[in-house]
């Protein structure tokens, strides 16, 4: 009787579980990767074969476009981590009781604030007629209006500025449960700021960190307004030859070979990862 | 002047402060070489404080810290010979015990197969010779305390600093380390120099304890002075049971003191020849319990050289040899004092009129500072 | 302080540098906000005056947002997307956190994995994903029955569909953590008192988990209000707020129209953001 209320009560709460994941994550991509493999032979006449991948690796622009999505995210997750783990040091470490919260709060509500609506501001301040330019025409170090937009400087600063707080966030949060009295072992112990910075702190924020670098590589990759707000028409980005095939050429089956190449691509960055920290998913992502 | 070569740590006129309040106030000591010395006092009273500044971790707002006989308050806390076992023992969880141990070394340079040489021998001080390739989290509580220990010894420090790191363990394993301390202490001849709020702990291990309240110094003695001879009443009442009584001087010559309690008891103290009291001054009056004498029958006392008084048995507080009776005075007042619980039909049980007796050289009377009054 | 290093100078150099990224932080979020109030045409310098035009005027050019139709629409699409995306996954992230730490099941660990999952799979591809499953079922049974499923087509009911697939990871792990804290036997107390199993889920438990389902909803609806990637393959005719100011960017440029709506926005969701901070902030004790 009790455990036929246990064994009732476990599958009632499966199931919500089971359809989300089975419906709207397994099936559809699993659907995904079946269209990927129909050729279009002509008009709605489809055949089963390799043809959309084929038509990937012939086409340089595609495979280009996509190790340029990659390495420059793999580049935007590095300066994310260099430029924010001082920041979450600060705020974990550092900072007084009282700022702690207050700055972690100041991270926290940008976070909230759609990537459309940062872009806007960016370009405001930076497009030709923008706000820096005005200001350096103002000021007299420059004679003519200056566009900062559409280079991939600016990309870069603008991904990297859209994903730091999910890199910053989780490290604070490992930061946070690590005892002082750990740091101050370890200079104890004889240890330099360098020694005890390698060999204690970055090791023991190792799930925060990696759990960051996963969340903030994989936003980046999959970026959209970022990438074509800052950087124009000719920013290259793989997710926009996603839709381009999508809803441009409503080239569906080609759409969706890409979309798997982005995704098989973006895990095997991941699991590298992984691999070479040490870490898995369970222990670094599902803690923060 | 001291000389240097007899003292491990000095600390001179040591103060810090934090905004207005006074963390340490004006502490001085010196602890010789390789003595296991003891600082014990109330959480808050700033032993943290001082152990902190001693380590390197605070800067002192005034004193001076002498290590070997040079100050090192202008070395940095990396660079001072001072090791320190954290209350939590802060050891590395990333790491298993080998790196844990091998840290410090790796820090100063040491070659690898030094260490190696090293780790190896201070495991095998600290009697765990195969943990070597353990994490942290695979350790008994006992064992992760050595290891602590281990850490720090292995770098050869000039003093090893303590902070209450026998605060988490349970009751039985907190007995056996407190032995295995002491003896670690004397295996490696350092200085140890141990912070507590128990003084089971201080009286137990040390050499010297040093009593520290409000920031300050009240005493700095062998553990059996501290507990028969306090200097203040702060340390009668901290150090060791006692049943107290508030009252005022009523005359005293150079040896005894006549006092009245504030109950109307009239009781005959041993003098402390440098307590400062006049007539009709406040006091706090201590009497351990192993010194009264509680018995059915009337004793033959002298009058001359005993205290005395009578009651009513409220309870027996049986704990083997360490037995208690709590009996209620005439006047009211609840008294504990030692007693042998035999088992026997002489026992004492409750409700058995009581004779209770003490000698006046065991009445200790400190000046009334007022620590007592919250309670 | 867990820094040691008191070199006055190399702090001095770590502020600055806090500082700088603050800053840097609140760049775009101050401009895109500050033009809403510059008398102007155009979002740009110069500053030609303070007005609430872009807010409540109702006449072109300088139509307010108050009264610029499209906006209101899409900022109620957004709202009913929002709402009912967060509901449901805060519906199925409550769920989830029992079968995750009360329930004992074979393969927990892979079932938990594929639970993080959705969070790390590029929101583009959710969106396309999703797409091509639905219209293959419309297609199917369109075919086969002729019967035209207007709800399989991009729309409302995908959009929500396609932000609850990863925004339900997000209430899940946050739902979770609360449960996690939870002293099992307060519930072991209140059978021992006499209540029923559903009396002790609802008066000991569910009031327990509450902060943390307050703040996964908020997080829900924020995460929900402010996507663009995955909403963008699914929208339909009813297009939510940023797919609506997306468009009239892309068409009509920059207008201080739009630095109206992101202030507001930005007020909004930095309360709702306060908000969520506040409830799951356990009083003190």
């Amino acid at each position: 009787m009790q455990s036929d209320i246990k064994r009732l009560s476990l599958i009632l709460l499966f199931a919500p579980f089971a359809l989300w994941i089975l419906l709207l994550i397994i099936l559809p991509h699993l659907g995904m990767v079946v269209l990927s493999l129909r050729e279009k032979v002509a008009p709605r006449v489809y055949e089963f074969g390799f043809g959309n991948y084929i038509d990937f690796i012939n086409e340089p622009i595609y495979w280009n476009t996509l190790l340029r999505t990659g390495s420059m995210s793999i580049l935007v997750t590095i300066l994310a981590l260099l430029i924010g783990f001082p920041i979450a040091y600060y705020i974990a470490k550092i900072a007084g009781r009282r700022s702690r919260g207050a700055l972690f709060l100041l991270c926290l509500i940008p976070l909230w604030v759609s990537d459309l609506i940062r872009a806007f501001g960016w370009i405001l301040l930076l497009r030709e007629t923008g706000v820096f330019s005005s200001f350096l025409q103002w000021s007299g170090m420059v004679s003519e209006p200056i566009e900062f937009l559409y280079n991939d400087v600016t990309v870069v600063m603008g991904l990297v500025y859209t994903v730091i707080l999910f890199m910053i966030v989780p490290l604070v949060s490992t930061l946070d449960g690590m005892d002082d009295a750990m740091i101050e072992a370890g200079y104890n112990l004889g240890g330099n700021g360098y020694t005890v910075l390698r060999r204690i702190i970055v090791p023991y924020a190792m799930p925060g960190i990696v759990s960051g670098c996963i969340v903030v590589f994989m936003m980046t990759a999959g970026s959209y307004l970022t990438p074509i707000l800052l950087g124009g028409k000719n920013s290259s980005w793989f997710t926009e030859q996603i839709y381009d095939q999508f809803i441009t050429r409503f080239n569906w089956e080609s759409g969706a070979a890409f979309g798997f190449l982005l995704l098989a691509f973006t895990s095997f960055v991941v699991w590298l990862g992984l691999k070479l920290s040490g870490q898995t998913l369970a222990n670094t992502v599902a803690k923060s | 002047m001291t000389n240097a070569q007899d003292y491990d740590l000095e600390c001179t006129n040591l103060m810090k402060h934090f905004g207005a309040v006074r963390a340490v106030d004006d502490v001085s000591f010196n602890i010789p070489k390789g003595s296991f010395f003891s600082i014990l006092g109330p959480s808050g009273c700033g032993k943290t404080t001082l152990m902190r500044m001693i380590a390197g971790f605070e800067n002192p707002t005034s004193g001076d810290i002498r290590i070997k006989g040079s100050s090192v308050l202008n070395t940095p806390p990396n660079k001072r010979n001072v090791k320190m076992v954290f209350q939590h023992l802060a050891l590395f969880p990333m790491m298993n015990v080998y790196d844990n141990i091998a840290y410090g070394l790796k820090c100063n340079g040491v070659s690898a197969g030094e260490i190696e040489t090293k780790v190896r021998d201070v495991l095998e001080r600290i009697a765990l010779p195969d943990v070597a390739k353990r994490e942290i989290h695979q350790l008994s509580g006992g064992q992760k305390q050595r290891i602590a220990i281990a850490r720090c010894m292995v770098l050869d420090p000039d003093v090893l600093l303590l902070d209450e790191p026998l605060g988490a363990l349970d009751l039985k394993l907190r007995e056996a380390m407190k032995i295995e301390l002491k003896l670690l202490q004397h295996q490696f001849n350092t200085t140890f120099i141990y912070i507590t709020h128990d003084q089971s702990e201080a009286l137990v291990m040390s050499d010297h304890v040093a009593i520290m309240n409000n920031g300050k110094f009240e005493q700095i003695g062998k553990p059996e002075e501290l507990y028969h001879k306090p200097d203040t009443a702060f340390v009668a009442g901290f150090v060791g049971d006692s049943n107290r009584w508030n009252g005022s001087v009523i005359n005293m010559d150079a040896k005894q003191i006549k006092v009245e309690t504030d109950t109307g008891l009239a009781l005959v103290c041993q003098r402390n020849p440098n307590d400062g009291l006049s007539n009709g001054d406040a006091v706090n009056i201590f009497v351990r319990p192993e010194f009264i004498a509680a018995k059915k029958t009337k004793t033959k006392s002298s009058k001359d050289t005993q205290n005395t008084m009578s009651g009513a048995v409220d309870s027996i507080l049986f704990n083997g040899a360490n037995s208690r009776v709590l009996v209620r005075s005439d006047n009211g007042q609840l008294i504990e004092a030692d007693i042998v619980v035999t088992g026997s039909a002489s026992d004492l049980r409750s409700g058995d009129n009581v004779n209770m007796s003490w000698a006046h050289a065991q009445t200790m009377c400190f000046a009334d500072k007022g620590e007592f009054d919250a309670k | 302080m867990a820094n040691p290093n008191k070199n006055p100078a190399f702090m001095f150099g770590y502020r600055l540098y806090v500082a700088a990224f603050f800053i840097f932080l609140a760049a775009p979020l101050i401009a895109a906000g500050a033009f809403a109030f510059n008398d102007s045409l155009f979002p740009a310098l110069p500053w030609q005056g303070f007005t609430l035009d872009w807010f409540f005027n109702d006449t072109e050019p300088k139509l307010g947002m108050f009264h610029d139709r499209r906006l209101l629409r899409g900022l109620y699409y957004s709202f009913i997307i929002g709402i009912l995306v967060s509901t449901l996954s805060v519906f199925v992230g409550t769920t989830n956190a029992f079968l995750f730490v009360r329930g004992n099941f074979p393969a927990k660990n892979f079932f938990y994995i594929l639970m993080i999952l959705p969070l790390v799979i590029p929101g583009v591809i959710l969106g396309i994903s999703i797409l091509v499953l639905a219209s293959n079922m419309a297609n199917g049974v369109e075919d086969r029955f002729n019967l035209e499923l207007e709800f399989l087509r991009p729309g409302i009911l995908l959009v929500v569909l396609g932000q609850f697939s990863f925004i339900t990871t997000i209430t899940s792990l946050v739902i979770t953590a609360r449960l996690k804290k939870f002293d099992y036997s307060m519930e072991e107390a209140a059978l021992n008192l006499g209540a029923s199993r559903i009396q002790v889920l609802r008066s000991v438990t569910l009031p327990f988990l509450r902060p943390a389902m307050i703040a996964a909803g908020i997080v829900g609806f924020l995460v929900s209000f402010e996507n663009f990637n995955t909403t963008l393959f699914l929208v339909g005719s009813e297009s939510p707020l940023t797919i609506t100011m997306y468009d009239r960017m892309a068409k009509v440029g920059s207008t201080p129209v739009l630095n109206a709506v992101s202030f507001f926005l930005i007020v909004g969701s930095g309360l709702l953001a306060l908000i969520s901070v506040a409830v799951q902030r356990d009083p003190p004790s």
